[in-house]
């Protein structure tokens, strides 16, 4: 005879504490709310601001402009320079270069012309348009 | 005219050129005659795993198609190869455009003699040659043994210190070929290609004698300052720009290196930005490599660099 079943049946002592275990359903369903709890943590990107460009086309023409041979960025295949700062958590960081908050008319401006906005960096003027760094930026939002 | 460039090619399998066509021919043909065999040798596999198979003569089987079939087969294969190699283009450098290739580790110097004042011109990563010409390259190592291999025009040729060797080209029409080190020579051997840029005839003399010219004085403020930049951080130690600074030419010439198609031996498409990351640090880009990163260089000024280089057309 076990330990537990003696206590159980001694009248004098209170039945000890065991928690109910849960069923077999009810295990599942919570295992599902969990992984849909998860699932959820990376789609953020409901709530990407708008920039009036397509992250995709900013993909490409990030790898076109090689934006890689200064910043390590993990989504584009050789993106490995380290003469700027990585961009892998882009569209979480609230400054940009130093005290430019984040927002994608201000990244716009930044991308299209960097030392208008800050003299004195080492970020060229690329000679983008307008459209151009748009798309760029709808692609940086996506680096989370 | 970077951005009508597409994607180069580097195939053996696309051949541009006379000596590429039997190169391709050699592969195809090695190739479908080793399926053919190896179809057959498995279709006899098949027939002998039959359960009720009649009993072969052994001596037959061995003797025909063991002895007799392969050196009837590779005797045919031999003999046309054979035929086919005597009609690889001779190398030689009579009547040839000669250019002079260097190997270094990890990029490739390229000299031309100046037609009109037969001065020398040096340029980087890049070997224009005009379409439909043949063109003899003299090639040397400046280090270790190398290799150039472009493979839509031309089979591989060592590339041996102290040593002279010689490869001829022809591209039959104008187009850009990759081409790539094709001999382990150290770290960054994979970082090491080359662009063959074949160019229509009257183009190729206007872009030699584009070359030949010093570097121009720079027309905007901006690259203004950059010049006064690679002065005052001394990269003429290393680099020429003709008409400026001259050196002992341990780095590329950058007389011209605003025309060129890419920087750092193939490894980034030529333009501002990517000047300016390679200039700060060459060896996050490319680990290795001879030149330093750049240190104690403010933004503007590394900024005023790249854009000096950039117009270097």
């Amino acid at each position: 005879m076990s330990e537990s079943n003696r206590a159980s049946s001694d009248p004098v002592m209170p039945m000890p504490y065991r928690p109910r275990q849960p069923s077999a359903r009810l295990r599942r369903v919570a295992a599902a709310l969990c992984l849909a709890l998860l699932a959820a943590c990376g789609k953020e990107g409901a709530g990407t601001p708008a920039t009036g460009g397509d992250a995709a086309t900013g993909k490409r023409l990030v790898t076109q402009y090689q934006c890689g041979a200064c910043h390590a960025i993990p989504e584009v295949p050789g993106a490995g320079g380290d003469a700027g700062p990585p961009l892998e958590h882009f569209g979480r960081l609230s400054y940009i270069a130093n005290g430019i908050p984040n927002q994608p008319a201000r990244l716009t401006a930044w991308l299209l012309d960097p030392p208008a906005m800050k003299p004195g960096t080492a970020m060229p003027k690329l000679g983008l348009t307008e459209q151009e760094a748009r798309h760029m930026a709808a692609f940086l939002y996506t680096l989370r | 005219m970077n951005a009508g460039v597409s994607e180069p090619l580097q195939s053996v399998l696309h051949p541009a050129g006379a000596d590429a066509e039997v190169i391709g021919q050699f592969a195809w043909v090695l190739f479908g005659a080793g399926a053919l065999i190896f179809l057959a040798v498995m279709a006899l596999l098949v027939l002998s795993l039959r359960r009720h198979a009649q009993p072969l003569r052994p001596g037959l089987w061995i003797a025909g198609a063991g002895v007799a079939l392969p050196v009837v087969l590779l005797t045919i294969l031999l003999g046309w190869s054979t035929w086919r190699s005597a009609q690889l283009v001779p190398q030689a450098s009579g009547n040839a455009l000669a250019i002079s290739v260097t190997a270094r580790m990890w990029w490739w110097e390229v000299r031309y003699r100046d037609p009109a004042s037969g001065r020398e011109i040096a340029t980087a990563n890049e070997i224009r040659i005009p379409a439909g010409r043949t063109v003899y390259l003299g090639l040397n190592a400046a280090d270790v043994i190398h290799s150039l291999w472009v493979p839509a025009l031309a089979g591989k040729r060592d590339m041996i210190p102290g040593r002279l060797t010689g490869l001829t080209l022809r591209a039959e029409k104008p187009g850009i070929y990759r081409g790539q080190c094709a001999e382990y020579c150290g770290a960054q051997h994979a970082h090491m290609a080359l662009h063959v840029v074949a160019l229509a005839p009257a183009e190729f003399e206007a872009w030699l004698a584009q070359q030949a010219r010093p570097a121009q004085a720079p027309a905007a403020s901006l690259p203004e300052r950059g010049r006064a930049v690679f002065l005052e951080q001394r990269c003429q130690s290393c680099h020429t720009i003709r008409g400026v600074a001259a050196s002992n030419n341990l780095g590329p010439d950058l007389t011209h290196v605003g025309s060129r198609l890419q920087i750092g031996a193939g490894l980034l498409r030529n333009h501002r930005g990517a000047l300016a990351g390679w200039i700060a640090d060459p060896q996050a880009l490319k680990p290795g490599v001879f030149m330093p990163a750049a240190s104690g260089i403010d933004g503007e000024s590394l900024n005023a660099l790249a854009a000096y280089l950039e117009q270097l057309r």
